[in-house]
């Protein structure tokens, strides 16, 4: 298992090292500087400007001094907002980003998991195409719709559900939690019905039946172990996804959060945040997918196994 | 005629009925055949979309306003008093030429990689695997809107950006075809042929992987055009005066308060042509017998 551990971490390096590196060239190779901007600043103001953010530097050197401040855990200052580091404002979102996204997950996993487990006890009766249908749904039914429609049908018509904001008035976390998760609650459901139709087939289960057990023991003690284990393994891709996610969510409903800081650096061309926000945000990602990857080894004994006797 | 022969014919006969019977398969499956019609429906109306149209596209009338669907604008007309029909006809010709150009570009480059990787196997097959691992750890969505905001949005870039991280899954399907492909005999009778790698590779290997390439397709389509939507929603993908259903969808969010329909419209033509998509992918792997195609 450590070896595993070891070795996928091992995976991971180079792959953070290729975001750092390709990200850094591209915001570069960007045309036009940050401080091109339309107001005139004076030659001598750009210059030090230019000095203060080591923009004068040849590339290699800049490079070499960004990789040196990352490895103190310094992802620079914001271009656009002078005083404030990029640190600083990734801090601020984060808890936000992470609220919403641990929501949105366990709203995902809770309504996935009941619907795909429920629809494999009875494959191709109602019981199964009715979540599967609406499973059908959540996946065709983009986010930045969902949003709206959630929005225009509880917030507006019913005024049930705050329209925006996030921990501002009671309730205004529900919209924003279901919209992010409902795509993978829609994922979920199929995963953990397939999973589960596989598991249920196989002899082991035959055997806990046919012992008299009752059937939710026989599902919740035995099946569910094995045929969550393409759910566990989804959790890592979907965190990436949560994220992306989160840039819709949070713009729709204007939850000052990570997703929405990025969307406006895009949009600013605030080029330090940029660079800072993608190299954060693809280390998280490796990281989960490490994470899911590890857990999903850990759950299935065939791959445990091979592990243990070294390869 | 004997037992070889007969085989032999037998074999011949089944080569022949396997895209019979998949027809057959799916000409049974009714929601993929419902989603086929529907598909093809909207891939007319957006190819004849210049003639259709019941407004011109640039058409304003400031004077009406806003209006919610009547007779003379079916769907309703947008704050500038456009024709909401023909801005959906408009955009969907926007959407789905991206979401078919983009998964063009991720095939062609997916199903080379794949066929070349599996094809020759060895040092070079593992350096090239290893290089779509790599690319698939990346964080494809923030590298794409990194791409769009260093270099300009622009249409033609979205559509390489979007192939370009599309491809990874295609290649490895394709590898995993060919190698089990190359070891079959009719492949050793094209290489004692003399027959060159390239030949072999897209005349014998690539038509026998087809299956599962025509799944995946339909499948990355839908997937594509949910990325295109997604990126023009934030302001980052079509760029007006162009329009896709996307960015009607933005416009329409941003009023739904007082014009419903500006909303829903755009929306329902987004899902309908994506549950088409998915119906007709999943009839067809079913159909084509095509298992664990997604990874």
């Amino acid at each position: 298992m450590l070896r595993f551990i070891f070795w996928r971490l091992l995976q991971a390096i180079p792959v953070i090292f290729v975001v750092i590196t390709a990200t850094f060239f591209l915001v570069r190779s960007a045309p036009g500087g940050p401080f091109d901007s339309e107001k005139a600043v004076l030659p001598e103001v750009k210059r030090a400007l230019e000095a203060q953010y080591k923009l004068d530097l040849p590339l290699h050197e800049q490079y070499i001094a960004y990789l040196g401040d990352l490895s103190n855990g310094d992802l620079g200052p914001s271009f656009k907002y002078p005083g404030r580091s990029v640190n600083e404002i990734l801090g601020s979102g984060l808890p936000v980003t992470a609220e919403l996204g641990l929501y949105a997950l366990s709203f995902a996993l809770l309504i996935g998991v009941l619907a795909g487990v429920f629809a494999a006890l009875r494959p191709n009766t109602r019981q199964d195409y009715i979540p599967m249908g609406m499973a059908m749904i959540g996946i065709c039914m983009p986010s930045f719709l969902l949003g709206p429609l959630l929005v225009l049908i509880f917030g507006i018509y019913l005024d049930w559900l705050p329209i925006a904001g996030w921990g501002d008035l009671p309730g205004d976390k529900i919209l924003p939690s279901i919209t992010l998760g409902s795509a993978y609650a829609a994922y979920i459901a199929r995963l953990s019905r397939a999973g589960m139709l596989e598991i249920l087939s196989q002899d082991y289960i035959r055997t806990a039946r046919a012992k008299g057990l009752p059937e939710w023991r026989v599902v919740i003690q035995h099946a569910l172990r094995g045929g969550l284990i393409p759910v566990i393994a989804f959790l890592g891709p979907a965190f990436a996804g949560l994220l992306a996610g989160s840039f819709v969510v949070e713009t729709i409903f204007q939850i000052p959060g990570l997703g929405r800081f990025y969307v406006q650096a895009a949009f600013n061309r605030d080029y330090t945040m940029i660079l800072g926000t993608t190299v954060f945000l693809s280390t998280l990602i490796v990281f989960f997918n490490l994470i899911s990857d590890v857990i999903a080894a850990w759950l299935n004994p065939r791959l445990r196994a091979q592990f243990k006797g070294g390869a | 005629m004997n037992t070889e022969q007969t085989a032999l014919l037998m074999e011949a006969e089944d080569g022949a009925s396997l895209w019979h019977d998949a027809w057959l398969r799916l000409k049974k499956n009714r929601a993929a055949v419902t989603g086929g019609v529907v598909l093809a429906v909207m891939v007319v109306l957006a190819i004849l979309t210049p003639w259709i149209a019941p407004y011109g596209y640039e058409a304003q009338n400031l004077d009406l306003g806003a209006t919610p669907p009547s007779a003379a604008h079916w769907l309703g007309t947008d704050i500038f008093g456009r024709d909401l029909l023909t801005q959906i006809l408009y955009g969907g010709r926007i959407s789905l030429a991206v979401g078919f150009i983009a998964t063009a570009v991720a095939l062609v480059i997916g199903v080379t990689w794949g066929a070349v990787a599996g094809y020759v196997g060895g040092r070079i097959d593992s350096v090239m695997m290893r290089f779509v691992d790599i690319l698939y750890a990346l964080p494809f969505m923030i590298f794409i809107i990194l791409l769009m905001v260093v270099f300009g949005r622009n249409i033609l870039l979205l559509f390489l950006a979007i192939g370009a991280v599309e491809w990874l899954t295609m290649a490895r399907i394709m590898r995993t075809q060919v190698q089990s492909l190359r070891q079959q005999e009719f492949v050793e009778a094209a290489v004692s042929l003399g027959l060159p790698p390239s030949a072999i590779i897209f005349k014998h290997i690539i038509p026998n992987a087809l299956g599962p390439i025509i799944v995946y397709t339909t499948l990355t389509i839908p997937s594509v055009m949910l990325l295109e939507a997604f990126l023009s929603f934030l302001g980052l993908g079509i760029q007006p005066p162009q329009t896709s259903w996307g960015l009607l969808i933005s416009y329409g969010a941003e009023t739904m308060e007082e014009y419903p329909w500006l909303l829903i419209f755009p929306g329902l033509a987004l899902t309908i042509t994506l549950f088409s998509l998915n119906f007709l992918g999943d009839g067809l792997r079913d159909a084509l017998d095509v298992r664990g195609s997604k990874d």
